[in-house]
């Protein structure tokens, strides 16, 4: 059914994006293909994998972006795109054949991929660009929270968490319920002021992403220990330097 | 967008089928056509060739095309399932309608009655259609009223110039003058509507911007130095299209010209000039083809001047 479930509990598991600490090593994105094209929306198919134009099916891209702000002051920050579990998930309700859905125990969304007709109208309906069709099944494929692994009892209750999130070597992803103020990540986005993408879409997205911390300007700013590479007096150096200094200047 | 041939060709065809319908029941509807068996396996014929081949066309684009019926189900919240059961539904009365009018001699009373069913039941499949673009908030050149307005005008337009062509072709000089009049109202009404939407969607609205997208905007002016992948992938092929925004600005007059302006003047010429009853079936012939060629241009850059939110995170600055 592609209406939105009419009594969601409060669950609302997804991501906790931190853009200060991404470094953009893309790791995320390529464990994310590892886990999944092997998991439920198995393969995550690529087609010329070793000619000119590699492309294929991937459920997590990382964008770099520049900020300017007109006055010399720029950022740089990598940016991790993925599905972000939308409450108002649009791809979820112009889906004809309900084979897009949003589980109503705990807000992730999926796509039944025996009964999509590869229509591809969720994916123009996603704001995000979170949903790749899959040319070669002629099915939709999206992010899927790694469902096949945060409950999967085979596993440590330690790595039962999404594959992007256990391998980022910087620690820029959290997991956890959003839906529950207490939760780690709830403060965690209370903290850092954490915010939602786009929110004139109407989506109303799951996941949050916390913003670069504010840069500190001027002498506060500047690295410490700065040398001081202009200094070209000899005064304080000893006397065979200064004798040397007076001969060849 | 993507502009995509199938689904070009699906919206033109089946809202010329569909309006071509309308006018059917209209004209049986007022009696100023009787049940004339050639007139119907023609007109029907038409109709029915029009939509039939549309729908088949639509599902070209599918990945799963033998799964097609499965788009049937979700009626409740989807739009392109509505289209999809407003379609199947419209077959009813119509195809019941070209059963009185072809088989049965009979195009008044009940049959009639029938034949506006039909033609309510077309308006309301194209109107669903509209909606599937309209109702989309991540491409604002379709999110708006003049969208929907477009379909419901250029269909029905497009219909009344082949219904035109065949009454005057079959030699029914009331329901001609009837068409003759709707067809330049509608012209008329359509171009307005086109340019309507065209100052729209470039009147510098905004809706979402690089800023918004990535929640940067308040550090400045957002720009994408590095993109996640080198070559071209799903999003950008289907959504990055950006081949006819350079040549919209060409292609917009010859959509205005070539399906509004040359049928409206050559519909004009066929009252005025004194034509023989060839030169004006040849005038009419034409300003078909033409709307026919100005609604393919038309729909193409419905599509291919249609940004798509996610352009934003490839280096789009607003939406
Ligand atoms: S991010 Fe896109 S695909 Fe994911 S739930 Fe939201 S609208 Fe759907
Ligand atoms: S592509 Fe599949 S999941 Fe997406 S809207 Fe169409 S049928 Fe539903
Ligand atoms: S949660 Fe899983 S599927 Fe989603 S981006 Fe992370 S690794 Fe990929």
């Amino acid at each position: 059914m592609t209406c939105l479930p009419k009594d969601p509990t409060d669950k609302k598991l997804g991501l906790v994006i931190d853009l200060d600490i991404c470094v953009g090593c893309h790791a995320c994105a390529v464990n994310c293909k590892e886990w999944n094209t092997a998991g439920k929306s198995a393969p995550l198919t690529d087609y010329d994998p070793y000619g000119k134009k590699p492309d294929g099916v991937w459920f997590n891209r990382i964008h770099t972006y520049e900020t300017d702000d007109g006055q010399g002051n720029g950022t740089t920050v990598h940016f991790p795109r993925s599905c972000l579990h939308c409450e108002d998930a649009p791809c979820v309700t112009v889906c004809p054949t309900g084979a897009s859905y949003k589980r109503t125990e705990d807000g992730i969304v999926l796509v039944n991929e025996d009964i999509c007709i590869g229509c591809k109208l969720c994916s123009w309906a996603c704001p995000y660009g979170a949903r790749e069709y899959d040319e070669a099944e002629g099915v939709m494929k999206k992010c899927t929270l790694c469902v096949d692994k945060i409950y999967n009892e085979n596993l440590p209750e330690s790595s039962r968490v999404p594959a992007c999130v256990s391998t980022c070597p910087a620690g820029a992803r959290s997991f956890g319920d959003l839906g529950d103020p207490d939760s780690e990540v709830s403060k965690l986005v209370a903290a850092r002021g954490g915010i939602e993408l786009m929110p004139e879409q109407g989506t109303k997205p799951v996941n949050r992403y916390l913003p670069p911390r504010p840069r500190k300007k001027g002498e506060e700013g500047k690295a410490p220990r700065m040398l001081n590479h202009s200094d070209d007096s000899a005064d304080g150096a000893g006397l065979i330097a200064r004798w040397v200094d007076k001969i060849l200047s | 967008m993507h502009p995509a041939k199938s689904v070009i060709f699906f919206t033109t065809a089946s809202g010329a089928g569909y309006g071509l319908m309308v006018w059917l029941a209209l004209l049986a509807a007022l009696g100023l056509v009787p049940a004339d068996q050639a007139f119907g396996i023609v007109g029907f014929g038409l109709a029915f060739a029009l939509i039939v081949g549309g729908l088949l066309s639509s599902t070209f684009h599918l990945g799963h095309p033998e799964r097609a019926w499965r788009a049937f189900s979700q009626w409740r919240s989807s739009w392109l399932s509505r289209e999809g059961v407003a379609a199947v539904v419209a077959f009813l009365p119509l195809g019941l309608f070209a059963l009185c009018w072809v088989v049965m001699g009979e195009n008044r009373g009940n049959a009639a009655l029938i034949g506006l069913i039909g033609a309510a039941m077309s308006l309301l499949t194209i109107f669903t259609t509209s909606m599937i673009y309209a109702q989309l908030k991540t491409i604002p050149a379709w999110h708006n009223g003049w969208t929907v307005a477009g379909y419901l005008v250029l269909g029905p337009m497009n219909g009344a110039l082949i219904a035109l062509l065949l009454a005057q072709a079959f030699g029914y000089a009331d329901a001609a003058q009837l068409l003759h009049r709707l067809a330049v109202a509608l012209l008329v009404a359509g171009l307005a509507i086109k340019l309507f939407y065209w100052l729209r969607i470039h009147g510098g609205r905004v809706t979402s911007t690089a800023g918004t997208a990535t929640g940067l905007g308040h550090l400045g002016k957002v720009t994408m130095s590095a993109s996640p992948h080198d070559t071209d992938n799903y999003l950008l092929r289907e959504m990055g299209f950006r081949v006819a925004r350079k040549h919209a600005a060409k292609l917009r007059p010859i959509a205005i010209v070539a399906g509004f302006i040359i049928p409206f003047l050559l519909l004009v010429l066929t009252h005025h000039a004194g034509l023989g009853e060839g030169g004006i079936l040849l005038a009419l012939a034409l300003a078909w083809l033409s709307c026919q060629i100005g609604l393919y241009v038309e729909r193409w850059l419905f599509f291919a001047e249609a940004k798509h939110a996610v352009t934003l995170y490839y280096g789009e600055q607003a939406i």
